[in-house]
């Protein structure tokens, strides 16, 4: 009996809490709808164990509900796979999760809440979302992915100026490499005689730096963007 | 006349092969210098060694007057050779060949003075062909020009008539007699062709194995006293045994093939003639012999009696 | 001394065989453009393969006359020993096949001289001949494909030079070639005095080349730290050196910077090295070589 009404206790509140949850998504939610679509232009910083990258100045274009490319107008830019899910809505606007409030926690001195999102379709690329959201300013300021075949990506994300449309400043993006190593009969490398770092084949966390100077929002973008 | 060439106990030794052995001998200036010996007896070595091209294993070479190895640059400006084949740049016309090596040997020549040379030795008409389109007397005639376009004092002609035609022959032998007679050059003419030699020589170096034979005028080597005589006869066999029974006994040289050779004076071959023709001996032929061989056979100094027709 | 090298540059651009290696880099340059101005984009997924399964880049941007350039050299780089050896160990060998030689040592100049002069006069033929193929590797393939940022990728590592801090690389590297293409000659040279006709030599010289540049490319404990330092094949790539570039502690490229260049300095000194041992050792034996020729 005690075993039961303790078990009732426990879904009662995990539904309350999870109820809670989705009040605060919906708020979150609700804050983004705001932009239908938005340009940003910033600079890119690429950070990955073996590549030695320029930052590049680079131009982010979003529509709803969740069409994002990150276009880079002069130079070459290397975006990470996954890097769709820098755009919050990807995560948000889609139907079909169970949000689960997993308590709260500390990110620099901001207390948030933590709320993980499971996907009810088994066969979701997505395994498990976590988000931590600053309950005031209702702004996510951190997003765990878990994926099926990509590994997991963290977003830390900061706001200033544009935060009322939910759209951060910069946003740190990391996720997984795997190890690179192209046979030498292909590269014919120079050998200088300088020592190789030693890899030790586990996968590596790349990561990818955007700062945003600048938001034109709501303003439209031709569909051939996206293309 | 003062000596262009002086070489004293001249040596080069190839591993196990003495090419030259101490050979010493002096060119004066105006000679035409004859330097005979066959095949293989040392007469390219000697020229090389005196181009600079080998390095002697010994003895001394000056020429005009200066030591070879101190004076090289000085001596070489003042030299034209051609060494055994006149190879010339095959893919430059005999104009650029001559031209190119004018420069290389540290004078300034006019254009004129080039088609002269090209005129004198009759390749005017074909001074913008290719050297590759060249026969092998035009090459060598161009050869001799490119020797002698930067007007060398000495000029040294190694084996010059080798592959020629009659005609191509009798050209060069009148170019050397040219350059001697009225251009006062001192020329130094090698060949293994003793009758070529005798022709033009003014005086003459015998070598062979690598040493010296005999050096001395024309007049002097070819002593008529030695001339060696090719008889053919219709019964060499006979006519041997017969000559041997008269005065001629001691001419008897010996007997090549069909042939009986015989040393005697140029001035004898008349009354030689009467003795053949009283013995009543059928005479195809009978003439003087001039190959190197002969003469080498001539200076040797005992006659050999070779009986081959006794058995 | 300038006489000389007059006439001796006369003699190489009179040949007819001098034009085989200009015509050859042209067909190479043009093969490889053709290729990869049709077929490019595939070629790029292959080589780009080891990164697209984490990133997205733009096929057309990577593939531009920057990295064609790269591409062209580093195939080519490896055969233009052949074309040096065509010339170089013709320049003794040659001369005394076809007969001049004894002639033109019999002239008033010294056999030093004669063999400084020939090596400069290669020399200049491997800056003519580099200098046309930039202007066909680099230049036209910038005409052909633009320039963008340049990707370069090593075995371990993926580098990425902003647009406008590529062309001083080349520079950099088409010099640096020079020099290494001037070792070969230098080795043909020294092959070629001891021979009478210039097939030996410069069968010889490529022989040597490709022995040791498999020698270079192996990765072979034993000889990593002792035999291949040494070898001037493993240096005479160091031109790629200049196409690897520096970054800050977050990744970031240095403009302007070389990973490491005092290796392509030592690299550069070893050459140095070699072109003067290789030419000392000719001049030597060619002034004690008895000319038999």
């Amino acid at each position: 009996m005690k075993i039961r009404l303790t078990l009732f206790l426990l879904i009662f509140t995990s539904f309350v809490k999870g109820q809670e949850a989705n009040d605060l998504l919906k708020k979150v939610r609700g804050k983004l709808e705001k932009v239908n679509d938005y340009v940003a232009s910033g600079k890119m910083r690429t950070n990955v164990i073996f590549m030695k990258v320029p930052v590049a100045s680079i131009k982010v274009y979003f529509k709803k509900p969740n069409r994002l490319k990150i276009k880079n107008e002069s130079g070459i830019s290397l975006v990470p796979k996954g890097s769709i899910s820098i755009s919050l809505n990807n995560v948000l606007t889609a139907d079909g999760y169970t949000a689960i409030d997993a308590g709260t926690a500390a990110i620099g001195k901001t207390e948030v809440r933590v709320i993980k999102l499971l996907p009810v379709d088994d066969n979701n690329e997505v395994v498990l979302s976590t988000l931590f959201i600053d309950p005031v300013r209702l702004l996510v300021l951190k997003s765990k992915t878990t994926t099926r075949d990509n590994g997991t990506y963290e977003l830390e994300m900061s706001y200033n100026k544009y935060a009322d449309y939910a759209l951060p400043d910069k946003v740190i993006f990391s996720f997984n490499t795997k190890e690179y190593k192209l046979p030498k009969g292909v590269t014919f490398d120079y050998d200088d005689g300088s020592e190789k770092k030693e890899t030790n084949g586990k996968p590596k966390k790349g990561k990818v730096e955007l700062s945003y100077s600048s938001y034109i929002i709501n303003k439209g973008i031709d569909e051939s963007i996206f293309k | 006349m003062p000596d262009i060439i002086s070489v004293t106990k001249l040596s080069k030794q190839f591993r196990d092969i003495k090419a030259v052995d101490e050979l010493s001998f002096t060119v004066k200036e105006g000679d035409v210098y004859g330097f005979l010996g066959q095949n293989g007896a040392g007469k390219s070595t000697t020229i090389r060694m005196l181009l600079t091209l080998i390095e002697p294993t010994g003895g001394e070479i000056e020429v005009m007057g200066m030591n070879l190895r101190t004076h090289r640059k000085e001596i070489l400006r003042n030299v034209g050779a051609v060494i055994e084949k006149p190879d010339l740049y095959k893919y430059l016309t005999a104009y650029e060949n001559l031209s190119l090596f004018a420069k290389i040997s540290g004078v300034k020549i006019p254009a004129a003075k080039i088609k002269e040379q090209l005129e004198l030795v009759g390749l005017s008409e074909r001074a913008n062909s290719k050297v590759k389109t060249f026969s092998q007397g035009m090459k060598q005639r161009l050869g001799i020009a490119v020797a002698l376009v930067h007007n060398p004092k000495l000029i040294i002609l190694d084996e010059p008539v080798n592959g020629l035609d009659p005609q191509g022959i009798a050209d060069i032998r009148n170019l050397i007699l040219q350059l001697s007679k009225s251009m006062g050059k001192t020329v130094m003419v090698s060949s293994h062709l003793l009758n070529e030699i005798e022709l033009i020589a003014s005086r003459v170096l015998i070598i062979d194995k690598g040493k010296k034979i005999k050096e001395g005028t024309a007049a002097e080597l070819f002593d008529p006293a030695n001339t060696i005589i090719e008889l053919s006869v219709a019964n060499p066999k006979e006519v041997w045994e017969k000559l041997k029974q008269t005065g001629w006994k001691d001419s008897l040289y010996l007997t090549e093939g069909e042939m009986i050779l015989m040393k005697l004076h140029k001035s004898n071959i008349p009354s030689l003639f009467k003795t053949l023709s009283e013995m009543g001996a059928e005479i195809y032929s009978l003439s003087p012999r001039h190959s190197l061989e002969d003469y080498f056979l001539s200076i040797t100094t005992q006659n050999r009696h070779v009986e081959t027709f006794a058995n | 001394m300038w006489k000389l090298l007059q006439i001796e540059l006369f003699k190489i651009y009179k040949r007819p065989r001098t034009y085989i290696s200009f015509a050859a880099v042209l067909a190479i340059v043009s093969v490889v453009q053709i290729a990869l101005r049709y077929d490019g984009q595939s070629y790029i997924g292959f080589m780009m393969s080891g990164l697209s399964d984490t990133f997205e880049f733009q096929n057309e941007k990577v593939l531009n006359g920057y990295l064609v350039c790269f591409i062209i050299l580093n195939t080519l780089l490896i055969h233009v020993p052949l074309l040096v050896a065509l010339i170089a160990a013709d320049a003794v060998a040659g001369e005394a096949n076809m007969g001049t030689l004894r002639l033109l040592v019999s002239k008033p100049i010294s056999r030093t001289q004669l063999i400084l002069v020939k090596f400069t006069a290669s020399v200049l033929y491997i800056i003519l001949l580099l200098l046309w193929m930039a202007v066909l590797a680099l230049f036209v393939s910038i005409m052909i494909f633009g320039t963008n940022d340049m990707v370069v990728l090593r075995n371990d590592s993926f580098h990425q030079m902003q647009v406008n801090d590529v062309l001083w690389r080349y520079f950099m590297a088409f010099a640096y070639a020079t020099v290494a293409m001037s070792t070969v000659a230098a080795l043909s040279l020294l092959l070629s005095v001891f021979a009478e006709n210039s097939v030996g030599p410069i069968v010889a010289t490529i022989s040597i080349v490709i022995v040791l540049t498999i020698l270079s490319e192996m990765n072979i404990p034993l000889y990593d730290k002792t035999v291949k330092p040494w070898l001037f094949t493993s240096h005479m790539v160091a031109w790629k050196g200049f196409f690897y570039v520096k970054s800050t502690e977050d990744g970031e490229t240095i403009r302007g910077s070389v990973e490491n260049l005092p290796a392509i300095t030592r690299s550069f000194s070893i050459l140095l090295g070699y072109i003067i041992l290789f030419t000392g050792l000719a001049v030597l034996s060619f002034n004690k070589k008895d000319i038999l020729s």
